[in-house]
């Protein structure tokens, strides 16, 4: 009789609320520490990038001068058009005042006098070929590979689950002409194409999101259509279907979001290779055009010298690996949160 | 190719054959579409071979160039006419295994590949073959020991090494094994000493594997990762299935449970995976073969590039393309058949 009592006051516990899908994966995400971490370097990476100008450059963020307050960084100013801030910080009259950022050197200001110096006081990771702080283009380089990778993996998923959704919903002969698409891409080096298509074309930044973007969907595409071909089946899309909705309602609205958690899982491996692919091509020189700072241009320079000037190899390769080191581990962790049958390990 | 009936093949019944000529079938429409957007892509862009052709001959400035040169040579070369038809007339060159000329020294262009293929085949198949011999045994104990501290150190030094950048690896190789810096163990250029080629056999081997060590490092390691993970997963998802847990329940050692019964089956999808990293092969090589001045189809393809060669860019995607279609088809069959379960009408 007790235990009875015991079992029916259990049942009628308040159930606690559901934190829904993405609750729980990141509930299972913040488990591993590994992937936090990563996470944490990203988000640093994308402090250093939007920031980039506060952190490193030759003008002054704030500047008190005739009276006047001035942000050079972030408006242009008629009357500082052509002022050399150095001078001028030096010559400040009294009560006037320059605050700049902790690294004083622009990723474009050339310095002829210092060329080529190992890292040291004024430059804190050494010079390069024209006497360019590389901790400046470092920096400045961050704002190009996120951007790139973010690009080039944004354009990708659009293609992706644009192709995808409509083989993978519409089967038959839409699904044989994408699949021949897949195939056609799959098939090329794609290396070898994007190469050809930026030697053909201007080595813009745009051109490089554009490029591999458009030769980097096939994963995403491949991943959608068999979500979408499994989903196809379940009684809850014939429902939709039957109800009436339209088709791009039930794929949108119905489907989409069941399939959506993969294709960020591979989206987040996508950015670490897109990241590497643009330092690849602007190792070989068919990267964002010379005085854009890029990792890949940097650690090109080195390459150029007898010598081994090894703050050019270092630091340009340690920030391209972190990169992509976070990314893929957090592809990683994220992959696992979604993954139902590795919860309650 | 099948006439003989006299070796009946294990599948004997039509399944294969028209499996076969369906797929066969199907590379042509894929060999088309890559033909079409290389040809897309190169003759549509700003710029063309003639100007720079004659830029570099023999110091003549560039206003000397009257229209006529210009003209004739495009005519040479075909370049006169609208791109459509330009397109179907390389495809009826294709149709014959025609290639062309190379632009920049009338050579056949299939004449410079064939040169040029063996290099970078034996150098992937090395590395293909490292990874495999590598990347098994370590996907294996990983999976064994899954969720230990083991496994996740290996998870975590392969990830590691899949985010180094080749050609970050191959310039600190360079520096510190190829006498930059420190020791002058390997050298870094081309794939044989001077005057290697006249070397006895085993002695120009030897020669071959010491030039290539360093470039065979740099192409493999990237795809440690991949492939342990795949063998991890590949032999979790064989350990949970039901026959596994038979074998242990009559009491066979656990060695021979993974080896004997779990491990065969878990071999299957990687070994046929060796077809996706065939396109991925050539692509790798162009900044490999550029660093370490390799004379194979990478460099060839990043100078055809350079020098927009047409017919060789044109050739080389082509037939790249036309290896790897091969080789996904050859490994899809021997899915099928290493694996009875599947069926040729399962697959596609």
């Amino acid at each position: 009789m007790n235990t009875q009592v015991v079992g029916v006051s259990q049942v009628y516990q308040p159930i606690p609320k559901s934190p829904g899908y993405w609750g729980t994966v990141w509930i299972e995400f913040k488990k591993d520490k590994l992937a936090m971490t990563a996470l944490c370097v990203i988000l640093f990476l994308f402090i250093v990038a939007i920031f980039s100008d506060f952190i490193a450059g030759n003008k002054p963020i704030f500047l008190k001068w005739n009276g006047k307050m001035y942000f050079p960084v972030l408006f242009e100013y008629k009357e500082l058009f052509n002022v050399d801030f150095k001078e001028l910080t030096e010559s400040l009259p009294k009560d006037n005042f320059a605050v700049y950022p902790p690294i004083r050197y622009s990723d474009t200001e050339y310095d002829l006098l210092s060329v080529l110096s190992p890292p040291s006081r004024p430059h804190l990771f050494g010079t390069d070929d024209r006497g360019r702080d590389v901790l400046s283009r470092m920096i400045h380089g961050t704002r190009i590979s996120l951007s790139i990778g973010f690009v080039a993996v944004g354009i990708a998923v659009v293609i992706g689950i644009f192709l995808g959704v409509i083989a993978g919903y519409y089967g038959g002969i839409t699904d044989f002409i994408v699949s021949r698409l897949f195939e056609i891409m799959i098939t090329f080096p794609v290396f070898f194409l994007i190469l050809t298509i930026l030697a053909f074309r201007d080595p813009s930044i745009y051109n490089i999101m554009i490029v591999i973007g458009a030769t980097g969907w096939t994963g995403i595409a491949r991943l959608v259509r068999g979500e979408f071909l499994r989903l196809r089946k379940y009684s809850y899309v014939e429902a939709a279907i039957a109800l009436g909705s339209p088709d791009f309602r039930v794929m949108l609205k119905h489907m989409l979001p069941n399939a959506f958690a993969p294709v960020l899982v591979a989206s987040t491996f996508g950015v670490a290779g897109a990241i590497l692919v643009e330092s690849a091509l602007s190792f070989l020189g068919f990267g964002v055009p010379p005085p854009e700072p890029s990792w890949g241009d940097v650690l090109s320079q080195s390459q150029r010298y007898v010598d081994f000037a090894w703050w050019l190899v270092l630091f340009p390769g340690a920030a391209i690996f972190t990169t992509v080191t976070a990314f893929n581990l957090v592809g990683e962790g994220f992959r696992d949160a979604i993954d139902p049958r590795l919860r309650g390990r | 190719m099948f006439r003989d009936s006299n070796h009946e093949p294990r599948f004997t019944n039509h399944d294969m054959r028209t499996y076969l000529l369906k797929r066969l079938f199907l590379i042509i429409p894929t060999l088309l579409g890559i033909t079409l957007v290389t040809f897309f892509v190169i003759q549509l862009a700003p710029g063309n071979p003639v100007s720079r052709k004659l830029q570099v001959g023999e110091g003549v400035k560039a206003e000397a160039i009257t229209k006529d040169i210009i003209e004739q040579t495009k005519k040479l070369y075909g370049l006169d006419k609208p791109i459509y038809i330009r397109y179907w007339i390389w495809l009826k060159q294709i149709a014959t295994l025609d290639f062309g000329r190379s632009y920049k020294d009338h050579r056949p262009v299939i004449q410079k590949i064939a040169e040029r293929l063996p290099v970078t085949l034996s150098i992937n198949i090395i590395s293909i073959l490292l990874v495999y011999i590598i990347s098994i045994p370590l996907g294996v104990y990983s999976a064994v020991t899954q969720g230990s501290i083991r496994d996740r150190a290996i998870t975590f030094f392969l990830f590691a090494l899949y985010s180094i950048p080749s050609f970050w690896l191959a310039m600190v190789l360079i520096y510190f094994l190829g006498g930059g810096e420190f020791w002058d163990v390997f050298p870094i250029y081309g794939i044989l000493s001077p005057g290697a080629e006249n070397y006895p056999f085993l002695k120009k081997l030897l020669n071959f594997l010491w030039h290539i060590t360093l470039p065979v490092i740099c192409l493999t390691y990237g795809d440690l990762a991949y492939l342990s993970r795949y063998q991890r997963g590949s032999l979790l998802e064989v350990l949970r299935s039901e026959f596994i847990r038979t074998a242990r329940a009559k009491g066979l050692t656990e060695s021979n449970v993974i080896f004997k019964h779990a491990l065969r089956n878990a071999l299957i999808p990687i070994i046929t995976i060796v077809a996706s990293v065939l396109p991925a092969m050539i692509g790798g090589s162009v900044i490999i073969e550029s660093i370490f001045s390799i004379p194979g189809i990478g460099q060839l393809g990043f100078e055809a590039v350079l020098s927009r060669d047409y017919p060789l860019i044109m050739a080389i995607a082509t037939i790249s393309a036309f290896l790897t279609l091969i080789g996904i088809l050859i490994s899809d069959l021997a899915y099928v058949m290493v694996d009875p379960r599947i069926s040729f009408e399962g697959k596609r």
